[in-house]
């Protein structure tokens, strides 16, 4: 497809370096407990510290065994055990439970408790309270970025948003900020930091204390601005279908770390295979940011260029032929190889999504964002509800009505919650608890009664006493405030008009067309003015906490290097890749590089799971 | 300038200089005697402890500090003096160290004053009372004492007693009477009662020297005079009238004393306190002698005077800096005259130096300035503390050895803030180790001053810390703490702006409310969970629980540990706060853990009493249904054996359609109150899984329409579902039967769904919609669907004309 790439699009810093401090500093921890050793690592870090360390280098440093925890007893036979954990209480407990079962049956280990990327008061609280603070070693693992691309690095930390919006706990804010510090004092210093949100707030404020304790030095910066957003600052956006290709792996065979398994239904043998998607793969990259509809089309051009380039061989000498095998054979097949694996996703996924029904969920979807025949929507979502299409998805319909209407009806809000709870079971009477509490489903309230409310609470938001608000009033805040913001910031196109996605003309090409991502939106403008200024009234629907503050280079920002076009947006709270294929696309228009700092890929699926209170 | 070298001594190869200090600023009547006295190296002060004139009298003596130039310090009444019959003061790599000999003769030494560990050495054998002479050695790590007991040397350490010879010990001597370590340790001498002086190395494996000094009465004190890179280590014999400075050479220089003396020994010399004067006796440097040597011909004795003659515009300068090119050592006369400046203590023959060498220094190209100008400074800054006033009389070398860093502290333990903060600012020395450090201590001293109000300390602190950076606010809070100035520390402590640091101070304080609130605004959430523990042992539950409230940051913290380690405490926490939903909640969570079924219910029960109170209809009335359904499912496994229990409501529709139960399954239909669409939804499923196409066919035909939904809706409705279930289940011949009932909008889908293509297209051109025409020319093919493309295409030609 055809882009207008910028020539002179600055070169993204070398994030790799970020994977050898890692490392290091990981074979370092390891050395600390000289000797052979087993090593435990959590479920959720093994695919990171697989980007990181793979198993043999682990065995070069005296690792014997790999066992993932799972909360059983161990079978380990080894005299040394280390533990490569999150600072989870969870997970804490069950080594505590190892120690004193090894302490039962008199038997002697040395036990080294890592924690990624840092331990919290709380798990070495609970040491000390089983007796076993002076059995064990504790140590940190300051692994707080994993680049999954060249322009994607996640923190890997799907918590975050649950813990931190849900739970009120904020105990990943200083991770997020120490995060920030470490990009600071490896690619900073930064130019400007623009943000919105409460946690993004305290996660500068968190970095800018780190900064202050340790030492500067001047360096040639290799990142100019910075952006930090919060998730529910949008929340619309992630609970869209994805239409992007890349966006719609994940939602359908779900990209895990930077890599994804292909069922049989896409290898076309019987077995899967798992692949990286970076872009390392030629063949994605060039269709990671098109639209679905696109794809096919690409794939085939790409297809018929890759015949033709075998076809040379017909045609050749011996000597040309020799240099063909040797030079462009391996890449042709590799190429091939890819090709075949991505149109048999595509095929795969066109027979998931294009029936009719996907059809019509989209079509709801935009009805729900230009905000006409609602009542239709929701004999729709009751249907999907009735007929137990999927869970998730139903839910996910009910939170982007509620989302993008300001609530739901108090008659519609009861009469949709008892079918679900029919239709999927009651104990999801918890999860529209906490959906209430995040603000995701919500009734409608009487007009009156929440002006002076609203009023009140915004006076409380601007207060410093922001951190005194109760729940109530924080739920009472969490006002989505959708339409006016559409309206205001030209969120959704108007419809009649045709959209072309071959050559898209904004960001809206990542939902068809019908809809600009509110966090991108957000980014563009600020970038754009330059501040906040002028958007004083999208702040106070987006409840405040905006800010922009000059860094300590600002003297010399309006000195255009090519650093000062690349800008680093942090998601806390993650964000999905259809959010980093529309970046791109800003970008590509704007002549600016993003990269995308992330809690973690979401997307709407993860973003509910996690609200979930179920049995499971 | 003439007369530099009137002060000088030969001692062999080298010479000896006793340069006067200070004239001693205290009024002692009787000089130092009957006074017994320490001073601290380095330039450091002196003790000076009076005897009493009569032991009786009542008047406890006093220990008075003076500093080296006799300016009092501070006095204190004596310590209690115990069985201690002598003491030395060491220094270690561990710190300052105290020996002790015991009445009983043992030893017992610490080797870090500050961290107090005793260690007894073991009993030496054969020694009654004290002995003789002895002395501390630091040798590999280890501190060890020598001791002399008549003519026999033991060495003491941690676990024996060792007798040790010194080689080479002329034999005349039958007892040791007294003996030195030199300030390294490497070195020691020793004077025997035959007047020999024995120098060797302290390991006692090489022999220096040894000196018969004709005096056979004990010294009253021996210390070692050397320097880095000496020529010529000498020991200090003093006598009453007589000080006698003894070298490698038989030679020895004799000093009479005219009154009391103490030496002190010194990196690079030996000071000599005496009641009114105070001097310095050292070896000395080679590059001074190079210079000021009568008839030296070194380059800097050269360069001096070819400086000399230039100051009297003389012409001779010319013919005295050609000579020193001529041998091109220009650059080691100006690096001579430059280090001979540092050793000189009067200001005025350093700047002649330094202007030497700053006139040679015009003659170089590349001569790096950097050793100059830190001359310079050093100079500068030594001349100021060497101040009568301050009285600090530091040589350049222990200067150098002691680090700048030091002197500071001394500077401030003096109290003497304003010279330490320009000699910091003079060096430039960065803010946090300099000035901050500078300014930390003087807070700390100004809080304690106990007449002042609080409110004027607090002013004044933060209007002289304002600026500095790295200040820490909490330390110097601590400390009005401890002197038990809280109120000043709370006050102290507002001028913090990490509210991280303030909050163990806080806590210390029991200022728990005020430090929780300082560790949510740190945004540290350990902080927030350690004073949440703390205040979790510290209160009664009740005012626990209320403080969180104030506090949602550390309530939500606080639930979270809850959550996973006391589900019981959570309960209790939102009982406290009434919140009634959050308990229901709760009580619902728990009912999924457990497996008997009446507790359950129970569970659910509490949990519906709880929605009531919070007025949660909707949520008490779904746990009333869900109650409902437990039971019923329970009646029903009973009954039939089936396994419904814990199913939700559709599933366990579900599966009573599916085993034929239709009867139970309309009860509950009706009892739930399922809306008609899902109920006939599930059963059109369920019965095409089973395939019960008869039973279907009934169902469809029953005009069983819920009252109150418009027919065509109603049509609309159980008819669709019927061709996608059939054709789901691949029956497309049942489906068939349903297409005619569909609604004329959805004829064509349907036609579609199964599969008819002809009906579809006659559907559509029935219809005569443009959009309908297209999907199903969509779905032709071009070979075999030839006749019905071609009448589709004509249909929609004419559709489009309309």
């Amino acid at each position: 497809m055809a882009h207008s790439v910028r020539r002179d699009a600055p070169e993204l810093p070398d994030f790799s370096l970020l994977k050898r401090l890692a490392r290091d500093q990981l074979i370092y921890l390891l050395e600390q407990l000289p000797g052979r050793k087993d090593l435990f690592i959590e479920a959720d870090l093994m695919s990171p510290l697989d980007r990181i360390a793979n198993v043999i280098t682990l065995k070069q440093h005296d690792v014997d065994k790999l066992y993932k925890v799972e909360y059983k007893p161990i079978v380990s036979t080894s005299d040394q055990l280390c533990f490569l954990i999150r600072p989870r209480i969870k997970t804490v407990k069950w080594i505590c439970d190892v120690v004193n079962t090894d302490k039962a049956f008199g038997r002697f280990r040395r036990y080294k408790i890592i924690f990624s990327p840092q331990k919290f008061y709380a798990c070495e609280n609970l040491l000390e309270e089983q007796g076993i603070f002076g059995d064990v070693t504790t140590d940190e693992w300051s692994f707080y970025l994993l680049p999954l691309d060249d322009d994607i690095i996640s923190l890997e930390l799907p918590e975050f948003f649950r813990d931190n919006f849900l739970e009120g706990d904020q105990r990943w804010v200083r991770t997020a900020g120490s995060a920030l510090h470490l990009l600071h004092s490896v690619y900073g210093p930064f130019s400007k930091v623009y943000g919105i949100g409460r946690c993004s707030k305290m996660a500068y404020e968190s970095w800018r204390e780190q900064v202050e304790e340790g030492e500067q030095r001047a360096r040639q910066a290799e990142i100019g601005n910075v952006f930090l957003i919060d998730r529910d600052v949008d929340l619309v956006t992630p609970l869209c279908s994805q239409v992007v290709y890349e966006g719609l792996v994940d939602d359908i065979f779900r990209i895990k770390c930077g890599c994804v398994e292909f069922g049989p239904d896409v290898t076309s043998s019987d077995k899967s295979i798992k692949v990286m998607l970076n872009s390392q793969d030629k063949v994605f990259n060039e269709i990671r940011n098109e639209h679905f509809s696109q794809v096919f089309g690409f794939l085939s051009q790409k297809a018929r260029n890759l015949q033709t380039a075998y076809d040379k061989r017909s045609g050749m000498d011996i000597k040309q032929m020799k240099t063909f095998v040797s030079e462009e054979l391996k890449g042709l097949k590799q190429e091939h190889r890819l090709l075949s694996l991505h149109i048999g996703a595509s095929e795969s996924m066109m027979k998931k999504k294009t029936k009719q029904d996907f059809q019509e969920l989209l079509k709801t979807e935009h009805s729900l964002l230009e905000g006409f025949e609602i009542r239709e929507c929701i004999s729709y979502i009751e249907e999907h509800i009735n007929r137990q299409v999927s869970m998730v998805e139903s839910m996910r319909l009910l939170c982007l009505l509620s989302l993008t209407e300001n609530g739901l009806l108090p008659k519609d809000y009861r009469s949709l919650k008892a079918q679900f709870l029919q239709s999927y079971g009651i104990d999801h009477l918890l999860t529209f608890s906490n959906l209430k509490q995040l603000g995701l489903l919500v009734e409608q309230q009487p007009g009156e009664t929440l002006t002076v409310m609203e009023s009140r609470v915004g006076k409380l938001v601007n207060d410093k006493t922001a951190g005194k608000l109760t729940d109530a009033f924080s739920s009472l805040s969490k006002k989505s405030n959708f339409r006016a913001l559409g309206r205001r910031l030209n969120l959704v196109p108007k419809s009649d008009e045709e959209y072309d996605l071959r050559v898209p003309r904004d960001m809206a090409y990542i939902f068809s067309g019908a809809y600009i991502p509110l966090s991108c939106k957000l980014i563009e403008q600020v970038l754009e003015r330059d501040g906040w200024t002028g958007l004083e009234e999208v702040t106070r629907m987006l409840n405040g906490h905006e800010f922009a503050v000059t860094g300590s280079n600002g003297s010399d920002a309006r000195v255009k290097t090519d650093s000062q076009r690349i800008i680093l947006v942090m998601f806390l709270g993650g964000c999905t890749f259809s959010e980093i294929s529309a970046l791109r696309f800003l970008g590509r228009e704007k002549g600016l590089k993003f990269i995308v700092v992330t809690t973690a890929i979401t997307n709407s699926a993860r973003l509910l799971e996690s609200m979930l209170d179920n049995h499971a | 300038m003439a007369f530099i070298t009137a002060n000088w001594n030969p001692l062999g190869e080298a010479f000896y200089r006793k340069i006067e200090l200070y004239e001693m600023g205290w009024s002692l009547r009787d000089g130092l005697k009957e006074c017994l006295v320490a001073a601290a190296p380095y330039g450091g002060p002196i003790a000076l402890l009076r005897q009493p004139q009569r032991p009786s009298s009542s008047a406890r003596p006093q220990l008075e500090i003076y500093s080296s130039s006799g300016v009092n310090m501070a006095s204190f009444p004596e310590v209690v003096q115990n069985q201690v019959l002598e003491a030395k003061v060491f220094h270690s790599p561990y710190g300052t160290g105290v020996a002790i000999v015991t009445g009983a003769s043992r030893f017992t030494l610490a080797t870090n004053i500050d961290d107090l560990k005793l260690r007894r050495l073991p009993e030496v054998p054969g020694l009654q009372g004290a002995p003789s002479c002895w002395a501390v050695l630091t040798q590999d790590r280890q501190t060890k004492v020598l001791l002399a007991n008549g003519a026999d040397l033991y060495i003491l350490d941690n676990t024996s007693c060792t007798p040790v010879t010194p080689p080479g010990l002329s034999p005349q001597a039958c007892s040791i009477v007294n003996m030195a370590v030199s300030f390294s340790y490497k070195y020691l001498a020793l004077f025997t009662d035959s007047g020999h002086l024995w120098m060797g190395s302290a390991n006692f494996k090489d022999k220096l020297s040894e000196v018969d000094t004709k005096v056979r009465t004990p010294p009253k004190q021996m210390v070692w005079c050397r320097r880095p890179k000496s020529q010529q280590p000498s020991v200090v014999i003093m006598w009453d009238r007589l000080l006698l400075v003894a070298g490698e050479c038989t030679d020895t220089i004799q000093y009479t004393l005219d009154e009391e003396s103490v030496c002190v020994a010194e990196l690079d010399g030996v000071r000599i306190v005496g009641g009114s004067r105070h001097e310095l006796l050292q070896e000395v440097p080679s590059a001074c002698q190079d210079i000021f040597k009568i008839a030296s011909m070194a380059p800097g004795a050269l360069l001096l005077e070819a400086h000399k003659e230039y100051e009297k515009s003389s012409q001779k300068a010319d013919e005295y800096l050609r000579e020193i090119k001529e041998q091109s050592v220009l650059g080691e006369a100006v690096r001579q005259c430059v280090e001979a400046a540092g050793y000189e203590h009067e200001p005025e023959t350093q700047k002649t130096l330094l202007r030497a060498a700053s006139f040679g220094k015009c003659f170089l190209s590349n001569y790096p300035p950097e050793p100059f100008v830190s001359m310079c400074r050093d100079l500068k800054v030594l001349n100021s503390v060497r101040d009568y006033t301050v009285g600090i009389p530091l040589t350049h070398t222990q200067y150098k050895q002691m680090t700048v860093q030091v002197l500071i502290d001394r500077l401030v333990y003096r109290k003497l803030y304003p010279l330490a903060i320009e000699i910091c600012r003079y060096l430039k020395t960065p803010e946090y180790q300099g000035v901050s450090r500078v300014l930390k201590h003087w807070a700390c001293c100004k809080v304690q001053q106990k007449e002042e109000p609080d409110e004027s300390i607090a002013h004044a602190v933060s209007v002289k810390l304002g600026e500095a950076a790295g200040i820490s606010y909490s330390e110097i809070a601590a400390r009005a703490y401890e002197c038990g100035r809280t109120e000043l520390a709370i006050k102290l402590l507002e001028f913090e702006p990490r509210s991280g640091e303030q909050v163990p101070l806080l806590l210390k304080m029991k200022r728990s409310q005020l430090a929780l609130s300082k560790a949510i605004e740190s945004g540290d959430t350990d902080l927030v969970y350690t004073v949440v523990t703390y205040l979790k042992n510290e209160m009664n539950r009740g005012d626990f629980f209320m403080t969180l409230r104030n506090q949602p940051v550390a309530l939500s913290l606080y639930r979270q540990f809850c959550k996973h380690q006391e589900q019981d405490t959570l309960k209790d926490l939102f009982n406290q706060d009434d919140d009634h939903q959050e308990l229901g909640n709760f009580y619902v969570k728990a009912s999924y853990k457990e497996k008997k079924l009446e507790a359950r219910l129970s569970l659910l029960q509490s949990a519906v009493d709880e929605y009531n109170k919070a007025r949660n209809e909707f949520a008490a009335k779904a746990t009333e249904e869900e109650m409902k359904l437990l039971r019923f499912q329970r009646r029903l496994d009973e009954e039939k054996g089936e396994a419904l229990l814990g199913l939700s409501l559709q599933e366990t529709l579900h599966a009573l359609l599916t085993s034929n139960f239709h009867k139970q399954a309309e009860q509950l239909y009706r009892d739930f109150r399922v809306p008609d669409k899902r109920y006939w939804w599930l059963k059109l499923t369920a019965l095409a899984e089973k395939d019960d196409w008869e039973e279907m066919e009934k169902f469809a035909k029953s005009k069983k329409s819920p009252i109150g939904y418009l027919v065509c809706c109603l049509y609309n409705l159980y008819t669709k579902p019927f061709v996608e279930v059939c054709v789901k289940q691949h029956n497309k011949y049942e489906a068939k039967k349903y297409v005619s009932k569909v609604t004329p909008e959805q004829k064509v889908k349907a036609h579609l769904a199964i599969g008819d293509l002809e009906g579809a297209a006659e559907a559509a051109i029935e219809r005569r919609s443009e959009g309908e025409i297209s999907t199903v020319l969509s779905r032709c093919s071009p070979t075999t669907d030839r006749a019905l493309l071609e009448r589709l295409n004509r249909a929609r030609s004419t559709a489009a004309k309309k």
